[in-house]
């Protein structure tokens, strides 16, 4: 993964913004991180502290992984994407056919199933883009619309039937020294998705577009056209996670995918990720990955029922974000040094529209 | 007035809205080099005008001139592009975004076409943040909803500074600023003046208005009723200009010829 989180963000102010806001939220989404390495590391070191357990966890999180980039840039734009599960089932369904039908073998055969899976994502991603953007519907619409269509698609193409192809398998599977294929194809992509999010201007007009569309328009910043290309994003990482997913299960899985938009969102959430827009970093959701991933890994390890991982993660979500806020708003009522340390932060995850509660104390407005 | 072509003029602008007739076949220029103020009651079109004037919205009627010349503006990048800036009372800043972003934010410098280049931004926003005097905002790193309302409100205005070649227009720049951050405003707004700009000030605070402004012009329900140079102008006369008391341009037929002598008018 790359070191975004405080260096690479500048478009989110990196010495300003990330360092005191999205630094309060990542320093706790690490600290849960750390604790949850170490009870399982007490609980069970012989079995979890071991270098094939992480390259296994690194395996299980991989397509989660992929997905949840293309989240965290449609949540920073203050978007949401419901759709990337349905996505994945299409990118998976559309790639084994395509390969199937180029006769199944072979390099060539390969890449163009890999292609046609991505692509069937943009196609998606575009449809949920202009829907969003010139047709004005709501994010949560547009996406639950093509989240439905999407899964009835697969099931039309495949009548149902799961396809079964072993031709990815190689990258779902394989290892070079040791690691696996897929695991370098998703640092590939963080680290892709980091520098375009966190370096490049296309980046910093995603910031731009969640933090104030209006503004954005008025700079001359094309939002409805950004708008249509986070999507695209979004549905080509979807799609290519669907890709992964038939190279590491060689099948493809009509009824899968369904919890994977939600487990990216809470993924961005965990990880620092305003779901108001403005806010984000591709550092912080991987990290928002691994969280869920070590927890299934561990309680499998421990032997608890794994019907438990829900409840947990869900704990952990709202509290990880609720504690972050909770700090927040007790450093802004403290005074003195801390007060003037977070006080910039007080307003951030609030939508720019949102009025902001009194204070009950009387030093607030800050100037000092 | 003086004899100079002004930078910007409009002629005659007719915008209406609905049934609202906003512009009225109002007048308005600013010459280089000095602060015009434009003043009028609630809802008098001040606003439209200077939407109308940078691009932001489409006149129905009536003639825009930049240095002499007719001009069209079908977007606010048109009037951008020509050199013409607008600090909107809301700022239209993004509050997540640093100073250093917001100054080129869609105007990005770029590395090798897609990268931010960042260093020589961040370096240039200090520079001509220096250079207009903008001491207030220390930190262009620190995203703008950490500032004050005075520190947002110079970002705004020094954005708008830094890329504006020939007007900058200010719609309520101090409406919502404490005394010590409203001096600081004005002597922002000399700064930009003194570099040979035009600016448009609109503000309903008249004091400020005889503080700062060489020129005033007054709007009333949609047409510019009064203009004074600064030295003839007093806080009774400017209210009275306002209220429909005084008038020194003949609009007081509505439907009438007005008395410009240029073709071209509403
Ligand atoms: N987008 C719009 N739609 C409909 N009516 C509008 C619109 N914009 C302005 N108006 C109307 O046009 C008239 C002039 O408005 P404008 O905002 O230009 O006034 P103003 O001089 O800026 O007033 P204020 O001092 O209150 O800001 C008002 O009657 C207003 O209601
Ligand atoms: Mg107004």
């Amino acid at each position: 993964m790359n070191s975004g989180h405080h260096d690479g963000d500048d478009s989110a102010g990196q010495r300003g913004l990330l360092k005191r806001l999205g630094s309060v939220t990542a320093v706790y989404t690490v600290a849960v991180f750390a604790a949850e390495v170490l009870f399982f590391s007490i609980r069970a070191s012989d079995r979890f502290l071991t270098t094939n357990n992480l390259i296994l966890t690194a395996q299980n999180v991989a397509v989660l992984t992929v997905v949840a980039c293309g989240a965290t840039f449609v949540l920073i734009t203050a978007g949401v994407d419901l759709s990337v599960g349905s996505v994945a089932i299409l990118g998976e369904v559309v790639a084994a056919k395509t390969i199937i039908n180029a006769g199944g073998s072979g390099w060539f055969d390969a890449a163009l199933g890999i292609a046609a899976g991505i692509g069937v994502g943009v196609l998606v991603g575009v449809i949920n883009g202009v829907g969003i953007a010139y047709l004005k519907v709501p994010p949560l619409i547009v996406t639950l619309g093509t989240m439905l269509a999407g899964v009835s698609a697969a099931q039309i193409i495949t009548d149902g039937v799961n396809v079964p192809n072993r031709t990815l398998s190689r990258i779902g599977n394989g290892r070079v020294g040791g690691i696996p294929y897929i695991v370098l194809v998703g640092l590939g992509v963080v680290a892709v998705a980091g520098v375009l999010l966190h370096f490049t201007v296309f980046g910093r007009h995603t910031y731009a577009v969640g933090s104030n569309a209006d503004a954005a328009r008025r700079v001359g910043i094309n939002v409805p056209g950004h708008l249509v290309k986070v999507y695209a994003l979004a549905g080509a990482l979807s799609g290519f996670g669907g890709v992964l997913s038939l190279a590491r299960f060689n099948t493809t899985s009509i009824g899968g995918h369904q919890s994977d938009p939600l487990e990216a969102i809470a993924a961005a959430a965990l990880g620092g990720t305003s779901v108001f827009g403005g806010v984000g970093s591709i550092a912080g959701t991987v990290v928002g990955v691994w969280i869920p991933g070590v927890l299934r890994n561990g309680i499998i390890i421990l032997g608890v029922q794994p019907y438990w991982q829900g409840i947990i993660i869900g704990l952990v979500l709202v509290a990880t974000v609720w504690f972050d806020q909770y700090r927040r708003r007790v450093a802004a009522g403290t005074g003195g040094l801390r007060r003037t340390r977070f006080r910039s932060t007080r307003t951030a995850d609030r939508p720019a529209h949102q009025p902001i509660h009194p204070p009950t104390t009387t030093n607030q407005e800050g100037e000092s | 007035m003086n004899g100079s072509t002004p930078v910007l003029e409009g002629r005659g602008l007719v915008r209406t809205y609905g049934t609202v007739q906003a512009l009225q076949g109002a007048d308005f220029a600013v010459e280089a080099g000095t602060v015009t103020a434009l003043i009028g009651d609630n809802g008098a079109g001040k606003s439209t005008l200077v939407k109308v004037l940078s691009g932001v919205e489409q006149p129905d009627d009536g003639m825009i001139l930049l240095d002499g010349q007719p001009v069209v503006f079908r977007t606010p990048m048109d009037a951008h592009r020509l050199g013409i800036e607008t600090v909107f009372q809301d700022l239209a800043l993004a509050p997540h975004l640093d100073a250093a972003a917001n100054a080129f934010l869609g105007r990005e410098l770029r590395r090798f076409g897609v990268f931010n280049a960042r260093r020589a931004m961040r370096r240039s926003t200090i520079k001509s943040f220096a250079d207009l005097g903008v001491t207030t905002v220390q930190d262009v790193s620190a995203p703008v909803m950490s500032l004050s309302g005075g520190q947002r409100q110079a970002v705004a205005i020094a954005r708008s500074a830094m890329w504006a070649k020939r007007v900058i227009f200010l719609d309520e720049p101090t409406a919502a600023l404490g005394v010590v951050q409203t001096r600081r405003v004005l002597d922002l707004i000399r700064q930009i003046r003194d570099r040979g700009l035009g600016v448009v000030l609109i503000t309903h605070t008249l004091p400020d208005v005889l503080d700062v402004a060489d020129r005033v012009e007054v709007l009333r329900f949609g047409r510019r009723t009064a203009t004074f140079d600064r030295d003839d102008a007093t806080v009774e006369l400017l209210v009275s200009a306002i209220t429909g008391v005084y008038s020194n341009v003949a609009v007081e037929a509505p439907t009438d010829v007005t008395e410009i002598d240029i073709a071209g008018g509403g």
